[in-house]
């Protein structure tokens, strides 16, 4: 582990039971997170990409523990830089220490503020939570956080109800801002807003990070939106981290079918330029009953006896990047050429 | 806010004024002749008409109605027909002992409902809740003179602790508060469960833990201001029925309220008595329902807006 690592996840997992009967007897689990393994560098940000239901929410939320982790380690280096914490088995106390370093900004803008309460005291209650600051001073910190995000003063004595949607994604922003933290995940912080909303609220998030050295775990469905934020990418696939390298390299040289098949789903705005679509068939097995061998290997048009029987391993397949495919080495896959 | 109350307040007049003529209608649609009423049936013609005259009953409509208005609006519901007092001072009384019966109740329904209701939502199909929510099923389908008689039996008669019926001290109290209150608290339960249930499963509770805020502050601050707005509706009416339905209640423990002089005097036909509980019951009815309306008001900023 280098020192500039701000977060290792290691074998995260993710199980939740399904109970049946008077007993309410387990008989069945949903795999939603199956051994992560994900390292993230302070200052850069790291796309996790995927379907739905593939478990990038859930993942982004036990690492920040806001659901208990089945198992895995979830490593942070915390206030003091020398020695990384284990998030996972953090005691409450601790757990709530924490909290001032990793913060999150959620999907839905409409459900994620409390509407019985004013902008200015959603901000500020992170501080009054953690007993950080007196009440002036609060309130202060609150007025220039929302300044920082795009809003103005008097915007604090508000409801959200009186916003729109980029406006409450702001008031999250600055919401998870307040504690002055080093890590946030952006759990599809855009995909409920308007497409000419989410250039302005990615190009604040990136204007954030330069100004306040934050380090982003940017979850999200959208490869253009990924493309442009990340500095790596992980592509993520039925509970596991399928494959793994800097942007440039995943879209120009993807080593993973599923990746293939994501990239050639991404319109590009050119009328003359043609792809061939790669439609992935079927929906995404059951993560109760995940099929044998590769996940993936239902839906792959290259699978062979190997992807149907033995588990791939998640391995370097090139210079810092990583694929877990059988056929990585063989297979020369198309990506997306650079525009 | 203050615009609001004063809306509010001003709504109460005109809803005033339909309850007096509510009232008076009922004085004359009911079948046979209001003088031979107070006269009696045997009575004879010249008493008949005296009293006639005397009430007013002979003059036109428009003009009855007239007074009728002026006099209520002065205070003066009329005189009892047995015992000639005013109507208003055998009212009154009667009306805070009523209240008083009704406000420890519901106050004892909230606390028990928020109480159990809160757990029950912390601990969502848990052993815990579903006990709750069992105990809080036997509590709505119990009636009240099932409850009240054998939480008389019990207590009373049994053990021994409690007095049975009058109101001459504050043991006197116990048992109809809590008779009248649990079925309340058992109704209330079920609503903050299931209204708790579902704010607790919001993001911004999510967005509450990931600020640190320990669980009593989730719970209280995040989650419960959320949810009370039907709890404050059903609150409402569950006021509004303890103020006007403890007729049973009243009865069983002998509690001199407003429910049994209502009853007492439909059964001896003393309309006045009967006019003035009305009037005093739908004029409660209105003023409960008011502060139910400012409640929502601080409860939900969205509504102070509008």
């Amino acid at each position: 582990m280098s020192d500039d690592t701000l977060l290792e996840v290691r074998g995260l997992r993710k199980y939740f039971p399904i109970r049946k009967g008077v007993l309410q007897r387990t008989v069945a689990e949903v795999k939603a997170v199956d051994g992560v393994d994900l390292a993230v560098k302070i200052g850069e940000t790291v796309g996790l990409v995927g379907e739905s239901g593939c478990g990038k929410t859930t993942t982004g939320r036990a690492i920040l523990r806001l659901t208990e982790p089945t198992s895995g380690e979830i490593l942070f280096r915390g206030r003091d830089d020398a020695r990384m914490i284990d998030v996972a088995t953090a005691s409450p106390a601790r757990l709530k220490e924490l909290r001032r370093d990793m913060q999150i900004i959620f999907q839905d803008p409409y459900s994620s503020l409390n509407p019985r309460m004013t902008v200015g005291e959603i901000v500020a209650e992170p501080l009054q939570i953690q007993g950080l600051m007196g009440r002036a001073e609060r309130e202060a910190r609150a007025l220039d956080l929302l300044k920082a995000v795009g809003l103005s003063e008097d915007h604090s004595r508000r409801f959200p109800h009186e916003f729109s949607g980029g406006q409450r994604q702001r008031i999250g922003i600055a919401r998870a801002l307040a504690l002055n933290p080093k890590l946030i995940i952006c759990d599809e912080p855009v995909s409920a807003l308007d497409v000419s909303i989410q250039a302005q609220v990615i190009n604040l998030l990136q204007d954030l990070q330069e100004r306040f050295g934050l380090t982003y775990l940017f979850i999200a469905h959208d490869l253009s939106v990924v493309k442009h934020i990340s500095n790596r990418v992980a592509v993520m696939y039925l509970g596991r981290i399928v494959e793994l390298a800097s942007t440039r390299e995943l879209f120009e040289n993807p080593k993973h079918p599923y990746t293939e098949a994501l990239m050639s789903a991404v319109p590009v705005a050119d009328p003359d330029f043609k792809v061939e679509r790669i439609p992935l068939e079927g929906d995404v097995p059951s993560p109760v009953d995940p099929p044998k061998g590769c996940h993936f290997h239902p839906r792959c048009r290259y699978a062979q006896d190997i992807c149907r029987n033995e588990v791939p391993a998640y391995r370097q397949v090139a210079s810092a990047h990583f694929a877990s495919c059988h056929r990585a080495d063989e297979l020369g896959l198309r990506g997306l050429k650079s525009s | 806010m203050t615009r609001l109350i004063i809306g509010r307040l001003l709504f109460m007049v005109p809803a005033a004024l339909g309850i007096i003529t509510f009232l008076f209608a009922l004085f004359h649609l009911i079948p046979g002749d209001p003088a031979i009423m107070l006269a009696g049936d045997n009575a004879p013609r010249s008493v008949v008409d005296a009293i006639r005259e005397a009430y007013g009953f002979d003059q036109p409509l428009h003009v009855q109605y007239g007074r009728y208005m002026a006099k209520v609006l002065q205070g003066d519901l009329g005189i009892s027909n047995y015992s000639r007092d005013p109507v208003v001072n055998s009212v009154i009384p009667r009306i805070i002992n009523t209240a008083q019966l009704a406000f420890l109740s519901m106050l004892f329904a909230m606390i028990v409902s928020l109480v159990l209701g809160c757990v029950s939502a912390m601990y969502w199909n848990r052993p815990l809740d579903k006990v709750v929510t069992v105990v809080a099923l036997l509590g709505i389908c119990t009636p009240v003179f099932v409850s009240g008689l054998l939480a008389i039996y019990f207590f009373s008669i049994y053990l021994g602790w409690l007095p049975i019926s009058g109101m001459s001290s504050w043991r006197h109290f116990i048992l109809p508060v809590i008779t009248l209150g649990a079925f309340q608290a058992a109704v209330l339960t079920r609503m903050v469960r299931s209204c708790m249930v579902d704010a607790l499963g919001k993001d911004y509770i999510v967005t509450a833990r990931a600020k640190g805020a320990p669980e009593f502050l989730v719970v209280f601050k995040h989650a419960l201001r959320n949810a009370l707005l039907p709890i404050v509706t059903l609150f409402g009416l569950g006021l509004g029925h303890t103020l006007g339905g403890s007729v049973v209640t009243e009865t069983i423990f002998n509690w001199p309220g407003l429910g049994r002089l209502m009853v007492n005097s439909i059964l001896t036909r003393d309309l006045p008595i009967t006019q003035g509980a009305i009037f005093f019951f739908a004029m409660i009815f209105i003023l409960v329902n008011m502060i139910v309306d400012l409640v929502y008001a601080w409860v939900d900023p969205r509504i102070r807006y509008d």
